[in-house]
């Protein structure tokens, strides 16, 4: 347990704020937290953070909670995993989950904590993780689809001083950086993290001094109040009394030949309290996807899909914990035992939205969307260069692919974009200046998007040529379940990848994967899956099917699953091989009917697609790969 | 003599500067815009303008303008039918973009998503592909150019956007011949003409944004400039470009890109004007409209210039004042919601249309202006003012958020409205200065707009930048600026080369030919070669980084080492690495020790800088006069206040707050324990009573 060294021995005398000072409060640390962003962005040297902003920013009360922010950390769980004083000047670093209650799910995030001293005493905390690209380990990239255990994911940093009193532990920061590949990556990238938090720092002592420490103090305690007071309302309103809801949603594998695993949520509301639940989910995976959670997470999770739609304004925080209780089981898929491999749980995180809509959705219209681009799925290109003025020298490049988002109440899914805020893409002239390689194609596929009143949107197809000898990894999912639909609305399609061979054979590899040895000429279709549709596609306006024909975002054959008949032919762009030539009415009006007419009056609120059985009966002829066993408890 | 206009369009009133070169007399003119022929409203302001002057048009030099057209036609969707070809396989770079959802976690809920500029049924790829290098991988197939172009029907503007033309734009060029044949007539943009950048996205999105202005910015000039002729305007029409330099009107409609925030770099180069008249070289400007304010940072009356251009949803990557945009303004609505009981002012915004309640034209929500009028700021009967306002109706607003929020009066709620929306101003304030590393305290702030002058003693108090200048007509900004300020051209390229292989003299070959290019284009649009001035940007980053930092080369260093400094004299590169250095140690804290990368390089060229003469006041003589003594409320209480009127105004008249300036277009707050000297050149300095200016009244304004 860290013992915290101040020097100022008064005590800070809660006071009243006034509801204006309040809001000045709130606006400065919002103002703050951008800040830490755009300081970040623009010094990071490695391309998960430089180019696709894999990072998490927050700025919280002298106790730990979270007073700004978006992906919460539980400092306190942080505090507890380290032994020692902490005093002004001090940096903390560390990239274990298992040392701060997953505080950060895995060892590629890089975990800075600053303490924040105004006048001898701790007056908050800034914070911030970051994707690093690299952190040692048996593969590049520090993912290896196969760990079983953490000890094979790179280097473990336990929460230690980076900086103690101001003064770098550069011992320590060596050891460290020489187990990683780039470590001029990692250097800059983790200067970036200090600078982020010593920024907000700074903008926080000066709130201090412009409000005064006691005014600041007390209108955390406000802001967190105000989230508490907003929640307590929302969650009467919402949920009834009693009522207990669940969802289950899956990850397909675990990359060691497991799965599906089931992630089962419920609620149940007692009184002014929630009880979030994730029992019936799976056990821990053998392979290295579990996504270890923490139960402050969770309520975070839980939290900002409930106050988005309310108060999309309001400065999002830790204030309605209390209202929350979290239960989630020792040894299951979220809380799995040391010394279990957590590096791919990218698909883990990214599934608790739609695990979260999926629950929350039932009660609230507003917030049921499809199933969407839940993960962020990883590609990774590695190797030597062996001609030319570079050969010798080493490359690896590390990128994030997108996909369809989901129909929502608002309107159709963007097509081949991210579910993660600030997440952006690479672009191919980067990549082609940067990494011997060339895209032949980055498109998105048409009818991979759910049909819907609202269409899901597409997902990407990325046909990468390489230019180099080297290895690639994969991490994915969605290659077996698929992404829902709601309200009536289909499933998107699943994700595929496979490998062009320069001699002509096709090699369809698994959604996780990594050491696959490719040569100059293989071609990679890394295909990424679509955003499930939201309505009854019926319903859908036929001259706007038409019109995306047109545009080649659907096909003439999958216009008829909105019942839409488009003659073939006609003029344009260069659609996906057809091209419309105007809406049949008689026709369209026809085959409405009779779509209608062989369906169940009521349409589904969820449609999963086939049932698990069917899948992994059908999984070899129709993905190419062989169906995964499913995992069980064993105690 | 000579006579050069300014001419400002804005949403409501056109605005006209006639500057009488050597005497310096200015007459103004402010006339009705006309939205659907924007021509007819500036030849009205023109003509009335040279009528007060009592001059003819035929004795018009110059007519130098600042336009909306381009700005407008992107914020009302209302721009060219453009078809766009791309590279075989990179048809939707415009519907993928850059895979970026605004908002936060969740946001995506949300979020809705702006069609392309360029419909995917306008977008042909053609087959053909050049290496990142430029080597051609693929020979471009003319007969599927052909095939590919004759599918486009019904397009107004093309934009051809390969892959990595940037490095080639050999293929561009050819297909730009055919469709000459092919589709006659249609006004053509290729990106490696319009951004010969790295980056496939930003690239063809500013090229398509200029396709999509073309058409109407051409017709606009084209229209102005005959109605000018037929006026007997004798001089030449000039149109200001987003980064504060003018541009002629042909080369103007070549590339309406660089035009899209013509209106706002107005504004900074007249605000640059009015400081520098008053012996200021440093300044952060703020200009608060009805619905937006606009801040930007000028250093050695230089404006900050960003490589970026946001027009409502749309980024584009052109050269442009580096204006920040916030949305809060006169007219920004405060509410409260409910669930939280927060004060929130903005975004939504009563526009002109019903307005703020005290307009009396049937808004009722509590506006900005509004909490101005409950406070008294904003007198309701003034002698000249051309809205009367309605006390009444903004009070019944401003008390239903007094109301929500439990506080015991319309006042205590106007108070806190206006401290919100300054702090929402301050934001972006900060965003121009202390994010970029900037001490406020080191500038002065200069506000205009309609609502800067009410809100600026206040931002001053924030801020620390002293003094707070107002200048006179703070209306007219825009169209001084437009007159203020040179010509310009532009020449830019992507080089990406690490320093280790690069050397000085890569560098000056690079920069020397930009800067003779563009030279060549300010040459051609009647400027002498003699007055060019030229100035070198590269952009440099640390190897791997993703954002680059622009940074100035002087000329000198190209000139090789200086003898007088020795054998060990640095080179270019090496001078050019050390700015960087500081550049980067100034904003981030800390340095790499990875090599240097050269990104882009560009070189800009101005014409000279016309020589405009300045009003003097007549000096005081005696304390000035108020009009009279009214009631505002200030930090909770009821106060007694100077009401000033700006025309009787002497230089070196101080007034003392609380005190309140009116003007024709402009209200001005002194608060209390402030006082405005008025200078000699018509502005109004405001400072802390207990801070001495820092600027003698009687220095005259450096050359």
């Amino acid at each position: 347990m860290a013992r915290i060294i101040e020097t100022a021995t008064d005590a800070i005398e809660p006071t009243a704020v006034d509801p204006v000072t309040l809001d000045l409060i709130e606006n400065g640390l919002r103002n703050a937290r951008y800040e830490m962003d755009e300081v970040l962005f623009r010094t990071a040297l490695s391309p998960g953070i430089r180019e696709q902003h894999d990072e998490f920013p927050l700025i919280a009360d002298p106790g730990g909670k979270m007073v700004v922010g978006q992906f919460g950390l539980s400092i306190p769980d942080f505090l507890d995993g380290y032994d020692g004083p902490i005093e002004e000047g001090d940096v903390m670093l560390t990239s274990d989950p298992y040392a701060c209650g997953a505080a950060i799910s895995h060892a590629n995030d890089w975990l800075v904590v600053v303490p924040i001293f105004h006048e001898g005493r701790v007056v908050g905390w800034s914070s911030m993780f970051g994707h690093m690209s690299d952190v040692g380990g048996k593969t590049p990239s520090s993912m290896p689809t196969d760990a079983r255990t953490i000890y094979e994911e790179g280097v473990v940093i336990p929460p230690f001083k980076l900086y103690a009193k101001g003064v770098l532990n550069d011992d320590a920061l060596r050891i460290i950086l020489n187990q990683v590949r780039v470590p001029d990556w990692n250097r800059a990238d983790l200067n970036g993290l200090v600078a982020a938090c010593r920024t907000a720092s700074r903008r926080v002592v000066e709130m201090c001094q412009r409000f005064g420490t006691a005014t600041y103090l007390s209108a955390l305690d406000a802001l967190l109040q105000r989230n508490y007071d907003a929640m307590k309302i929302l969650l009467a309103m919402v949920f009834e009394d009693g009522r207990t809801l669940s969802f289950t949603d899956y990850i397909c594998d675990d990359g060691v030949g497991n799965g599906p695993y089931e992630l089962k949520l419920s609620l149940t509301r007692t009184g002014e309290k929630v009880h979030l639940d994730f029992t019936g989910s799976s056990p821990q995976a053998v392979g290295p996807i579990n996504y270890y959670i923490n139960e402050n997470l969770t309520r975070m999770f839980f939290g900002i899909y409930m106050i988005t739609v309310a108060d999309p304004q309001i400065l999002w925080n830790d204030g309605f914990y209390p209202l929350v209780d979290v239960t989630i089981p020792d040894g299951s898929y979220w809380k799995p035992r040391h010394p279990a491999a957590l590096s791919g749980r990218n698909h883990g995180i990214g599934r608790v939205f739609d695990l979260f809509g999926g629950l929350l959705g039932q009660t609230n219209p507003a917030l049921l969307n499809a199933a969407g681009f839940s993960s962020s799925p990883h590609f990774m290109y590695s190797g030597h260069y062996t001609t030319g003025d570079r050969a010798g020298e080493w490359f690896q490049l590390y990128s994030i692919g997108f996909g369809g988002i989901p129909g929502r109440p608002l309107g159709d899914g963007p097509d081949g974009h991210s579910l993660w805020p600030s997440f952006v893409n690479i672009p191919c002239e980067y990549l082609e200046s940067y990494y011997p390689l060339r895209i032949e194609r980055w498109e998105t596929i048409a009818d991979t998007g759910g049909a819907g009143l609202h269409r899901g949107g597409n997902g990407v197809d990325v046909a990468y040529v390489f230019e180099e000898p080297g290895a690639i990894a994969i991490h994915d999912d969605r290659w077996l379940t698929y992404p829902w639909g709601v309200n009536g609305g289909h499933p998107g399609s699943r994700g595929t990848k496979w490998v062009e061979r320069a001699d002509g054979t096709r090699q369809v590899l698994p959604s996780k994967c990594h050491d696959v040895p490719v040569s100059v000429g293989d071609v990679l279709h890394f295909v990424t899956w679509g955003g499930g549709g939201w309505g009854d596609p019926l319903e859908r306006d036929p001259a706007l099917v038409e019109l995306e024909v047109r545009r080649g975002l659907v096909s003439v054959e999958g216009a008829r699953r909105y019942g839409v008949v488009v003659s073939e032919g006609g003029s344009g762009g260069d659609g996906g091989g057809s091209h419309g030539g105007g809406v049949d009415v008689a026709a369209t009006t026809s085959l409405r009917e009779r779509m209608r007419a062989d369906r169940p009056a009521e349409l589904p609120v969820f449609d999963m697609g086939p049932p698990i059985e069917e899948l992994l009966a059908r999984c070899e002829e129709e993905t190419g790969l062989p169906a995964p066993k499913r995992p069980v408890w064993t105690t | 003599m000579s006579y050069r206009l300014g001419v400002d369009v804005g949403g409501t009133f056109t605005d006209v500067l006639l500057v009488d070169e050597t005497s310096g007399s200015t007459w103004r003119a402010k006339t009705a815009s006309t939205p659907d022929d924007q021509a007819v409203g500036v030849l009205h302001g023109i003509t009335r303008v040279c009528d007060d002057a009592g001059i003819s048009l035929s004795e018009v030099e110059q007519v130098l303008h600042g336009t909306t057209v381009a700005t407008n036609a992107i914020l009302e969707g209302k721009g060219a039918t453009v078809g766009l070809v791309t590279t075989k396989g990179f048809r939707q770079v415009l519907q993928i973009a850059r895979s970026y959802v605004p908002g936060g976690l969740a946001g995506w809920i949300i979020w809705p998503k702006p069609e392309p500029l360029a419909a995917l049924e306008n977008t042909v790829e053609v087959d053909e592909r050049i290496a990142s290098d430029g080597t051609v991988l693929r020979e471009l197939d003319e007969a599927d150019v052909r095939a590919a172009l004759g599918r486009l029907s019904g397009i107004e503007a093309l934009a051809i956007s390969l892959i990595n033309s940037f490095a080639d734009p050999a293929h561009e060029r050819r297909i730009a011949e055919i469709a000459a044949e092919v589709l006659p007539g249609i006004p053509v943009s290729l990106s490696s003409d319009v951004l010969p950048e790295m980056r496939e996205y930003e690239r063809t999105v500013t090229t398509v944004a200029n396709g999509y202005v073309q058409p109407q910015v051409k017709r606009y000039v084209g229209t102005l400039t005959d109605r000018l002729r037929e006026g007997g305007v004798g001089g030449e029409l000039a149109i200001l470009r987003s980064d504060g330099g003018l541009s002629g009107a042909a080369a103007a409609t070549e590339s309406p890109v660089t035009m899209l925030l013509s209106g706002p770099a107005g504004g900074v180069t007249g605000a640059v004007w009015i400081a520098e008249q008053c012996g200021y070289r440093d300044l952060i400007t703020f200009d608060m409209g009805g619905t937006s304010t606009d801040v930007a940072l000028v250093q050695d009356l230089s404006p900050r210039i960003g490589r970026e251009t946001k027009v409502g949803d749309l980024t584009v990557r052109a050269s442009s004042v580096d204006v920040r945009t916030v949305g809060a303004g006169g007219g920004s609505i405060a509410h409260v919601p409910q669930l939280t009981k927060a004060l929130r002012v903005g975004p939504q915004s009563a526009g002109a249309d019903p307005g703020p309640a005290a307009y009396g034209k049937g808004g009722a929500e509590p506006t900005v202006t509004d909490a101005n009028v409950v406070l008294g700021y904003l007198p309701t009967d003034l002698a000249g003012g051309e809205i009367s306002l309605d006390a009444d109706a903004a009070r019944t607003a401003v008390a239903t958020v007094a109301d929500a929020m439990g506080l015991a009066s319309p006042e205590a709620a106007a108070a806190g409205i206006i401290d919100i929306v300054n702090e929402n101003m301050l934001g972006g304030l900060r965003l121009v200065s202390v994010q970029q590393g900037f001490d406020p305290r080191d500038f002065a702030l200069i506000a205009f707009g309609g609502a800067g002058p009410l809100h600026a003693n206040a931002l001053g108090k924030l801020t620390g930048a002293w003094p707070v200048i107002v200048p006179p007509s703070p209306g007219v900004l825009c169209a001084l600026g437009d007159a203020t300020t040179s010509r310009r051209d532009e020449s830019a390229r992507t080089v990406l080369r690490r320093f280790a292989d690069l050397t000085s003299d890569d560098l000056r070959a690079v920069l020397t030919e930009l800067g003779a290019d563009a030279g060549a284009r300010l040459e051609a649009q009647g400027v002498e070669r003699s007055g060019h001035t030229v100035a070198y940007t590269v952009d440099v980053r640390f190897h791997g980084q993703g954002f680059e930092i622009p940074i100035p080369v002087d000329p000198g260093w190209l000139e090789g080492a200086d003898p007088a400094e020795g054998p060990e004299a640095p080179d270019a590169l090496t001078r050019l690495a050390a700015s960087f250095d500081a550049e980067h140690e100034r904003l981030f804290n800390f340095l790499l020790t990875v090599d240097h990368e050269l990104v882009n390089a560009r070189a800009t060229v101005s014409g000279p800088r016309p020589e405009v003469a300045g009003v003097t006041l007549a000096e005081t003589t005696g304390p000035p006069e108020p009009l009279r003594t009214i009631t505002i409320h200030v930090s909770g209480a009821a106060v007694e206040a100077k009401l000033y009127d700006r025309a009787t105004l002497r230089a070196g008249d101080v007034l003392t707050g609380p005190a309140i300036v009116t003007e024709m277009d402009s209200t001005t707050l002194i608060l209390p324990d402030h006082a405005a000297t008025v200078h000699p050149s018509g502005s109004l300095l405001m400072n802390p009573v207990d801070t001495p200016l820092d600027t003698p009244l009687d220095t005259p304004a450096e050359a």
